[in-house]
C-alpha cells in the first residue's frame, strides 16, 4: 500500500500566473490559474496538460523561480514568493549538466553551498554516483556521455543535496521509449529510497501513469487543474506495472479528460471523429 | 599529428627555405634582408651578449601588463554590459567600428595625460586588446543556456558567484579567443608605441636599426617578435582546443 503521509508540504491557494502582454496593443497572457493543490509529503505527483497550458509555469512556481501574480504558494508552510526555498531541487528538461567538469565534479557541485566534512562530501557524491549507475563514469565528461546518461548526472547532482522536494521538468522528454521506461524504474526507486516528495511535469500519460500516487490533468491554457486521478499503486512499483489492465484503464482515463483540452490547444475543433 | 598541421608546417619551412635560396642566390640583396640562417645566428648572438636584453624585457614586460589589463577589464566589462541590454544594445555598434579608430593617433594626447614613459604605451597596448575581449566574451556569454542561469538560481548563487561558476566557465572557449587577439594586439600596441614615443623597447630598437642599416640587430628583433606571438598563440589556441574538446566540439 502507499505509505505516504496525508500532511500537505506544498499548498497552492488561488494561484494564477499573468504574463505582461508581448506588445504595447496586446493583452495580458492569462498563463494559469486560478490553482488550488497540496502535494503531500511523500508522493509521487505527476502533472499532465496540452501543449502550452502552463505546466513548466507551475513548477517554477513552486520552484520559487517565478512569483504568482495572485494567491500563495507555501513550501513546509512557508510562502515562497519567487524565493527559492531550502529543500527543493528541481531536474529540467534541458541537459544542465556543465559540460567543463566531469561527471563526480558536476555531482559535487550541488554541495557547494552546504557546510560538509570532506568524509560526508565525498560519500555523498559515491551514493549519487552508485544511485543512478555513473560509478564507471566518474571521470568522464558529459560531451562522452548519452543524452539518458547526461539527464542521470543532473538528477544525481539534485539527489546529492537531499532535498525534501524534486521537481521534475519533462526529464526524459528527449529519451528514446526504452530509455524512458528504464529512466522511470530509477525514478521510481530513487523516491522509495530517499522518501522525497517528486513533482513531475510530463507530456506522456503512461508516464505519468506508471510513475505517480497521483496525476493532475490540466486544462487548455489558461491552465486548472480540472481532475485529479488517484492510481493506487503500490509503493514498491516498477515498469512492470504498464503489463496491468488497470494501467490502459488509468491511461485512457487521462486521454478521457485531456482529448477536449488538448483540441483547444492546438486551435482545431474537435468530437467529429470515433469515440 | 593531422595533415593540415603537416602541410601548414611545410609551408612554412617551404617559405623560409625560399628566402634563403633567393637571399644566398642574391635576387634579394644584403641591404634589403639577411638569409634566415644569418637571422638565427644574430638572434643567438644578441641572446648571448645581453645587449638587448633589458629592451625586450621592458616590452615583454609592458605588452604582459597590457594583456592582463585588457583580459581583466575586459572580461569585467564583458560581464556588466551582458546584464543590461539597454547598454549592450546602445555599445554594440561602436564595438564593431572601434578598430575603425586609429588609438596610435592620440599618442600626443596619451602623452600630456600620463606623461613620457610606459603608461602611454601601456595604455595604447590595453586600448587594442580590451575591446576583442569584450565582443568576444559577450559572444560566449550570449551563449550560456537558459537553464544553467535557472540552475544557478535553484542553487541560490550571488551575480558574482554565478558569473564565476557558471558563465565564465560556460564562456571559457570564447574569451580564450578574445585572449588571442589581446595578445596579438598587445603587443602590437606596445611596439608600434615604442616606435614613435619611445627612447626604448624593442620597437624603439627596431627602429633605430632600420634607420642605420643595422640588419643585424632589426631582423632578429623582428623574428623574436613574431616567435613570441605566435608561441602564446599556440599556446592559447591549444587550450582553447582542449576546452572545446573536453565538450566534443572538435
Amino acid at each position: 500500500m502507499n505509505m505516504m503521509t496525508n500532511l500537505a508540504q506544498v499548498s497552492l491557494r488561488g494561484v494564477d500566473k499573468i504574463f505582461p502582454p508581448p506588445a504595447k496593443a496586446a493583452e495580458p497572457i492569462h498563463a494559469l490559474g486560478p490553482i488550488d493543490l497540496e502535494l503531500r509529503r511523500g508522493e509521487f505527483f505527476s502533472v499532465v496538460g496540452p501543449s502550452g497550458c502552463g505546466k513548466s509555469t507551475l513548477l517554477e512556481l513552486i520552484a520559487g523561480l517565478s512569483t504568482a501574480s495572485r494567491g500563495e504558494v507555501a513550501f513546509e508552510g512557508r510562502p515562497i514568493a519567487g524565493q527559492i526555498p531550502d529543500g527543493v531541487g528541481v531536474v529540467f528538461q534541458e541537459d544542465a549538466s556543465f559540460p567543463w567538469l566531469s561527471v563526480a565534479d558536476n555531482i559535487a557541485f550541488g554541495l557547494r553551498r552546504m557546510k560538509l566534512g570532506k568524509g560526508e562530501r565525498e560519500a555523498r557524491i559515491e551514493r549519487a554516483l552508485a544511485m543512478m549507475g555513473l560509478g564507471p563514469f566518474a571521470r568522464s565528461y558529459p560531451s562522452q556521455l548519452s543524452g539518458g546518461m547526461r539527464q542521470r548526472v543532473c538528477i544525481a547532482r539534485t539527489l546529492v543535496t537531499e532535498p525534501r522536494l524534486i521537481l521534475l521538468d519533462e526529464p526524459f522528454a528527449a529519451l528514446d521509449q526504452q530509455t524512458r521506461l528504464l529512466m522511470g524504474d530509477e525514478v521510481l526507486n530513487l523516491w522509495r529510497k530517499t522518501g522525497a516528495t517528486i513533482f513531475l511535469i510530463t507530456h506522456a500519460l503512461d508516464e505519468a501513469t506508471m510513475l505517480s500516487d497521483r496525476i493532475g490533468i490540466m486544462s487548455a491554457r489558461p491552465g486548472r487543474l480540472i481532475d485529479i486521478v488517484e492510481t493506487g499503486w503500490p509503493r514498491d512499483r516498477d515498469s512492470r506495472i504498464v503489463q496491468e489492465e488497470r494501467f490502459g484503464t488509468i491511461t485512457a482515463r487521462l486521454w478521457g479528460a485531456l482529448r477536449e483540452e488538448s483540441i483547444k490547444a492546438i486551435g482545431r475543433p474537435g468530437g467529429g471523429g470515433q469515440p | 599529428m593531422k595533415p593540415a598541421a603537416l602541410w601548414r608546417i611545410g609551408l612554412v619551412i617551404g617559405l623560409v627555405a625560399l628566402l634563403e635560396v633567393l637571399c644566398l642566390a642574391g635576387v634579394i640583396d644584403k641591404l634589403t634582408m639577411q638569409p634566415p640562417h644569418v637571422m638565427a645566428m644574430d638572434i643567438w648572438r644578441m641572446l648571448a651578449s645581453g645587449s638587448l636584453n633589458a629592451a625586450i624585457a621592458k616590452t615583454l614586460g609592458n605588452a604582459a601588463i597590457a594583456f592582463l589589463l585588457a583580459m581583466a577589464i575586459g572580461v569585467a566589462a564583458a560581464i556588466a554590459i551582458h546584464r543590461v541590454k539597454a547598454v549592450r544594445e546602445a555599445l554594440d555598434p561602436l564595438f564593431a567600428t572601434y578598430y575603425a579608430i586609429p588609438i596610435f593617433a592620440f599618442y600626443p594626447l596619451l602623452i600630456i595625460l600620463f606623461g613620457l614613459g610606459d603608461a602611454p604605451e601601456i595604455f595604447i597596448g590595453t586600448a587594442l586588446g580590451v575591446v576583442g575581449v569584450i565582443v568576444n566574451t559577450l559572444n560566449g556569454l550570449d551563449r550560456v543556456p537558459r537553464v544553467l542561469m535557472k540552475t544557478a538560481r535553484i542553487a541560490r548563487f550571488s551575480t558574482l558567484e554565478t558569473a564565476w561558476r557558471i558563465t565564465l566557465p560556460y564562456a571559457s572557449p570564447y574569451i580564450l579567443s578574445g585572449a588571442k587577439l589581446a595578445v596579438a594586439y598587445s603587443l602590437i600596441g606596445i611596439i608600434g608605441a615604442e616606435f614613435i614615443m619611445s627612447s626604448s623597447g624593442m620597437g624603439y630598437e627596431i627602429s633605430f636599426a632600420y634607420n642605420n642599416f643595422d640588419n643585424a640587430t632589426m631582423y632578429p628583433l623582428i623574428v623574436l617578435v613574431l616567435v613570441v606571438a605566435g608561441t602564446f598563440n599556440a599556446a592559447l589556441g591549444r587550450w582553447e582546443k582542449a576546452l572545446m574538446a573536453r565538450r566534443g566540439l572538435v
